[in-house]
């Protein structure tokens, strides 16, 4: 024991350390323009200094406070995407926090308090941990969808936000409340040995499976899975821009993790309990995310379709329950975070005189007033689509594959179907951008933050395919640490 | 007199987090009946945790629910902040106003 016990978790003590002392420091300091941005270089910086932390305690699996709190290759991993896509986009809101009137300090403090709960969660090795977790995740992002204060727009998107998201909760908690009457313990590992008791004693008793059914339906509120999506439009169409990025690339990559390590960690031996489960949201989150996009003219709530059938092509991996299936759910999330922080800097940055603009028709002509951009819009919308050799085609090929070796094929034929009706909504941008008339021009962007953030996602989209082989190596290696450690 | 046994408390508790989910959905006049329908559901989840405690002679089910009420604490007073930022640019809190953006 001694200092050294607390070594796993020194990322998050940092972290927590920091946004603590940068609390105090807002509340002192000013709250004018040059606070706030003087607050976001802080931020950026803490985030940096976290991931250096994080990688370098990474590769021993080790656990902390009592077995409460865990950390592996595999957790590394979800952690550094969190930290870095975070990272875009603080550096992303430069500029467009004024413009939304949400130029405060407090916003790249929320976003750091959030961040820390989406570590803890990653990490978490018990029911009680993943409780605080999820909750210092989701009440400053409650608070940043409803941070444009003169707005009734956003103030809607925050109460919408907060009302489902407090209702994930309850469902989550009762679920965590059975799972621990009906086998005794909150602890993971603990967990998974008592119900692999259970089912060779002749199965999981229906208590539990009950409370496995809700603990999943909370998740699944969290990444915004069908049927648990109805408020993935409306937030992303209120909230500030900036704020809708930051939720459609963050907090789903730590859901997803903590989703993958219930199912294969703590419920790992019972996966006839949960299979069906994630077959039928999967599937539902498919078909709803395509058709629910079609009809939509606003490019914030075409985003939250999109990411509701990106959740569901992600989740026909982790419903192989099988280690292939794990580390296709991993690459799958990082071509997908990585192609919408881009379409998002993208859409930062249309403007018409000034004024911020978000439907679809606005980029009518878009490839003659702003080439390049278009070029890169093209490349995050057939990756998107699923169209080769672009990133996003083979995070679909691994995850159907994944399904297909693991017998599920009707799922796999299901999922590529949705997905031809899902690349009609996808061309149908590009159509508008490359075949339209110019009917009024957009602003040429200034800013050249964002223009780099989309030539290198740009970039990284497109060249993809020629790391995947190594970046999949890599992450077969991590697989064994997924579940728990024993003792 | 029959005794009082664990299912009793769980039957109590299922009970209330129904009432408290379906009173979320079924409900169309005031968000405040709302944020009091979450509060029913999670002291159900409350006394669940309870009494599984007693029921395994282990105390983190009780450690969990002092966590939960915490937290809860914390979660309704974001929630009449948002409510209050939301009833000065609406001038309403009635469930059927809240449709600026369909949905």
């Amino acid at each position: 024991m001694g200092v050294t016990a607390f070594f796993p978790a020194i990322a998050e003590i940092f972290l927590a350390g920091v946004s603590i002392v940068l609390v105090l420091a807002a509340a002192f300091g000013g709250e004018d323009g040059k606070a706030s941005g003087l607050m976001r270089k802080l931020a950026v910086a803490s985030l940096i200094i976290t991931g250096i932390l994080v990688a370098s305690y990474g590769n021993t699996p080790s656990l902390a406070f009592g077995h409460l709190f865990m950390t592996s290759p595999f957790m590394v991993y979800m952690k550094l995407l969190v930290l870095f896509g975070a990272t875009i986009i603080l550096l992303m809101s430069r500029g467009h926090v004024a413009a939304d009137n949400i130029n405060r300090p407090e916003f790249p403090l929320l976003i750091l308090l959030s961040v820390l709960g989406m570590m803890v969660l990653i990490s978490s090795n018990d029911l009680m941990v993943l409780y605080m977790g999820i909750e210092l995740q989701s009440l400053p992002l409650y608070v940043i969808a409803a941070m444009r204060r003169d707005s009734v727009r956003s103030s809607e998107a925050g109460l919408k936000y907060f009302l489902l998201g407090a209702l994930s909760s309850g469902l989550l908690l009762y679920g965590a409340s059975l799972i621990y009457g009906f086998t005794g313990s909150t602890n993971y590992g603990e967990i998974a040995s008592s119900l692999s008791q259970d089912v060779l004693n002749g199965g999981v008793s229906s208590g539990a499976v009950i409370g496995i059914v809700f603990l999943i339906s909370g998740m699944a509120f969290k990444i915004s899975a069908a049927p648990f999506h109805m408020w993935t439009p409306d937030v992303y169409e209120g909230s500030p821009t900036i704020v809708t990025a930051f939720f459609a690339v963050v907090p789903k990559l730590a859901a997803m993790s903590l989703f993958l390590r219930v199912t294969y960690g703590m419920l790992g031996s019972a996966s006839d309990s949960w299979q069906q489960v994630v077959v039928a949201i999967a599937m539902a989150s498919m078909i709803i995310g395509a058709l629910g996009a079609i009809m939509q003219t606003d490019l914030k709530r075409l985003m939250a379709y999109s990411s509701i059938a990106h959740m569901g092509y992600a989740l026909v991996g982790m419903a192989s329950a099988q280690a292939e299936g794990i580390s296709a759910v991993m690459i799958y999330m990082a071509i997908y975070i990585v192609s919408s922080i881009g379409i998002f800097a993208l859409i930062l940055t249309l403007s018409r005189e000034g004024t911020a603009v978000t439907k679809i028709n606005d980029l009518a002509g878009y490839s003659r007033t702003h080439p390049l951009y278009a070029a890169c819009m093209l490349i995050f919308l057939f990756s998107m689509a699923g169209i080769p050799p672009l990133g996003g085609f083979f995070g679909k090929w691994f995850v159907f594959s994944a399904a297909v070796n693991a017998g599920l094929v009707p799922l796999a034929v299901f999922g590529v179907l949705s997905s031809v009706i899902g690349a009609f909504y996808y061309i149908r941008i590009i159509k508008v951008m490359y075949v339209d008339d110019v009917a009024d021009a957009l602003d040429q962007p200034d800013r050249r933050t964002n223009g780099m953030i989309i030539l290198s996602m740009a970039v990284i989209t497109a060249l993809m395919v020629f790391v995947l082989s190594s970046l999949r190596e890599g992450i077969m290696g991590t697989l064994p640490y997924i579940a728990f450690i024993a003792g | 007199m029959g005794t009082i046994t664990l299912f009793h408390y769980l039957a109590v508790a299922a009970v209330l987090f129904t009432l408290g989910a379906v009173g979320i959905f079924l409900n169309r006049k005031n968000v405040i009946t709302i944020l009091m329908c979450i509060e029913l559901m999670l002291l159900a989840v409350n006394i669940n945790l309870v009494a599984f405690s007693t029921h395994l002679g282990d105390l983190s089910g009780q450690i969990f629910a002092m966590f939960i009420l915490t937290v809860a604490a914390a979660e309704a007073a974001i929630g009449l902040a948002i409510l209050v930022v939301y009833f000065r640019n609406r001038g309403s809190i009635a469930v059927e106003d809240i449709n600026v953006m369909k949905g």
